[in-house]
């Protein structure tokens, strides 16, 4: 099994966090994993985007030419990524500022309003945290119970202030894809 | 304990472990990494770390702490490098031990950002001027880049000669897991030769300048033999698969795990197809390839540049055997799909030529 994913978004959206998170606890959990980001001329506000690999064996590349996952939280992302796609892939849409009206015909769209959801905890910086919850719910590549109790290890010792907000985070969007 | 880390913090971490108490360095993608890693790590253990003013600085600073009997190291990537080798050619002559790490891009020129494999002669015909080797040291994941640190120190240290770790930006950039539990420093050697003041006893020079052709002559015949040492004692490199295998693979770095999962998908059809990964590029595992020659007609060479391993695979065959190629050269990272597609088309082209 080899799963590979594409995270994407605005520089200083949490995109690469994502990314960084999954892998971590992907790593935790004892399975292989490669994390590479787009690198070097990236500005904030820019765009930027992750690839994560998640396998039970080596993984001989970093790189996703056809991912099984993509998570798009802008529309530059979701016109440029959607393309890459396997077919009968699954893309995780951030509904609250991207159009998802115009997709290709074998793929599967999972639209979160992560603005809307991450507003109800109080703060939209928690917009990433919302889709990452979303996305582990129906891509299932790690235990989402196992990343909840382990979180603060995940998210190291400079987020501790920030470890329930994170998973509130996390279980809002978990229990929106539920409902 | 595993930790997610680039391979560029991981270098920076493994060269501490190891013992290395100097970097200097001047910032340029895809390595920066390593020096922001390296500006909060070396002054923990007291050490020194200076962003310099330009890469021939930070070379020179690196012979500065190297004469003084410290672990020294730099980094950089193509362009970078480029303007360091007056330093490695100095540091080779004088017989100092330092660190290297080039985390290639795509060139010549200014060229880009993305990973290369274009510098490999450059690293393994020594680089700058004169009549002298670096050993050069070829990871293929952060792991292998941690695991290789400590090595490249003492192989410095033992030959008193330049180590270069030959990576590229996607060995850089990468996050992988990755253990330190077993990286310590390593072995002690003697330096007898390093300045720290001649106080009750006899000065020392260190100097690469020798206007005597004799001297010269007889110091580059020194120096020749200690290549000759090491090509007998530090070749290292991986076997994958080729006890039964029609064709090898010969790929370093990136493009061997690229290889690897070109080659798990060649099985599954059982094309039979192997891997040699050199770790060290020089000296270079010459032997292994003409001993696998013996029962192996095809040998593929696999990198990203428009052609370099492939003149050390050739040398190494000495005419015997079909050698293919295929190279992405730029900053393209291949897919083992991609490489899964030629390998085959070639494997069935040499099969059905073994038969006519």
């Amino acid at each position: 099994m080899l799963i590979r994913t594409i995270f994407s978004g605005f520089g200083g959206q949490g995109v690469l966090s994502m990314g960084y998170t999954l892998a971590t606890t992907a790593m935790l959990e004892g399975k292989h994993v490669t994390y590479f980001p787009s690198y070097g001329v990236e500005v904030r506000g820019g765009t930027a985007n992750c690839t994560v690999a998640v396998s039970d064996e080596e993984i001989a590349s970093p790189v996703a030419s056809e991912p099984e996952f993509v998570v798009a939280m802008n529309q530059p992302s979701f016109a440029r990524f959607q393309s890459l796609l396997q077919s009968g892939g699954l893309i995780f849409v951030n509904s609250s500022i991207v159009d998802v009206s115009s997709t290709r015909g074998d793929i599967e769209v999972v639209a979160v309003p992560t603005s809307e959801l991450a507003e109800k905890l109080g703060t939209i910086k928690v917009a990433n945290m919302v889709m990452l919850g979303a996305f582990i719910r129906l891509s299932n590549i790690i235990s989402f119970d196992f990343m909840t109790t382990n979180l603060s290890q995940i998210l190291g010792e400079g987020k501790s202030k920030l470890i329930k907000m994170n998973k509130d985070a996390l279980e809002l969007g978990f229990n929106y894809i539920k409902e | 304990m595993k930790r997610l880390m680039s391979g560029n913090a991981a270098a920076g971490e493994a060269a501490v472990l190891a013992g290395c108490t100097c970097y200097f360095g001047y910032p340029i993608t895809p390595q920066n990494e390593l020096t922001e890693y390296m500006a909060k790590r070396i002054p923990e253990i007291g050490g020194v770390f200076i962003q310099s003013e330009s890469e021939i600085a930070a070379i020179n600073m690196v012979l500065g702490a190297s004469v003084a009997g410290a672990r020294a190291m730099t980094s950089s990537s193509g362009p970078g490098i480029s303007l360091k080798q007056e330093g490695i050619s100095y540091l080779a002559a004088d017989e100092l031990p330092a660190v290297i790490l080039n985390m290639v891009r795509g060139g010549p020129g200014m060229g880009n950002i993305s990973p290369a494999q274009s510098d490999y002669l450059q690293a393994t015909r020594g680089g700058g001027h004169g009549d002298y080797r670096t050993i050069v040291l070829a990871p293929s994941s952060v792991q292998e880049i941690a695991d290789l640190m400590p090595l490249a120190f003492d192989l410095a240290e033992k030959y008193r000669n330049p180590v270069v770790v030959l990576g590229d930006g996607m060995l850089g950039q990468m996050m992988e897991p990755v253990s330190f539990d077993h990286i310590t420093r390593g072995e002690t050697y003697p330096k007898d030769y390093i300045l720290t003041g001649a106080k009750g006893r006899a000065s020392r020079m260190v100097r690469s300048l020798l206007f005597d052709v004799k001297e010269e002559e007889e110091h580059n015949w020194k120096l020749s033999r200690k290549y000759q040492r090491i090509e007998q004692n530090e070749v290292r490199y991986e076997t994958y698969l080729i006890e039964d295998a029609k064709m090898v693979v010969v790929a370093y770095g990136t493009s061997a795990r690229i290889a690897k999962g070109a080659i798990a998908r060649l099985r599954q059809e059982n094309l039979k197809v192997g891997m040699i990964r050199p770790v060290t590029l020089w000296p270079f595992p010459a032997k292994i390839i003409q001993e696998a020659a013996k029962q192996i007609p095809d040998f593929f060479v696999f990198e990203m540049s428009a052609g370099q391993l492939i003149e050390d695979v050739r040398l190494a065959l000495e005419g015997k055997g079909h050698v293919h190629f295929y190279g992405r050269p730029g900053g393209i990272i291949p897919t083992p799909v991609e490489l899964y597609r030629i390998i085959s088309r070639h494997y069935y082209q040499a099969e059905r030529s073994r038969k006519s």
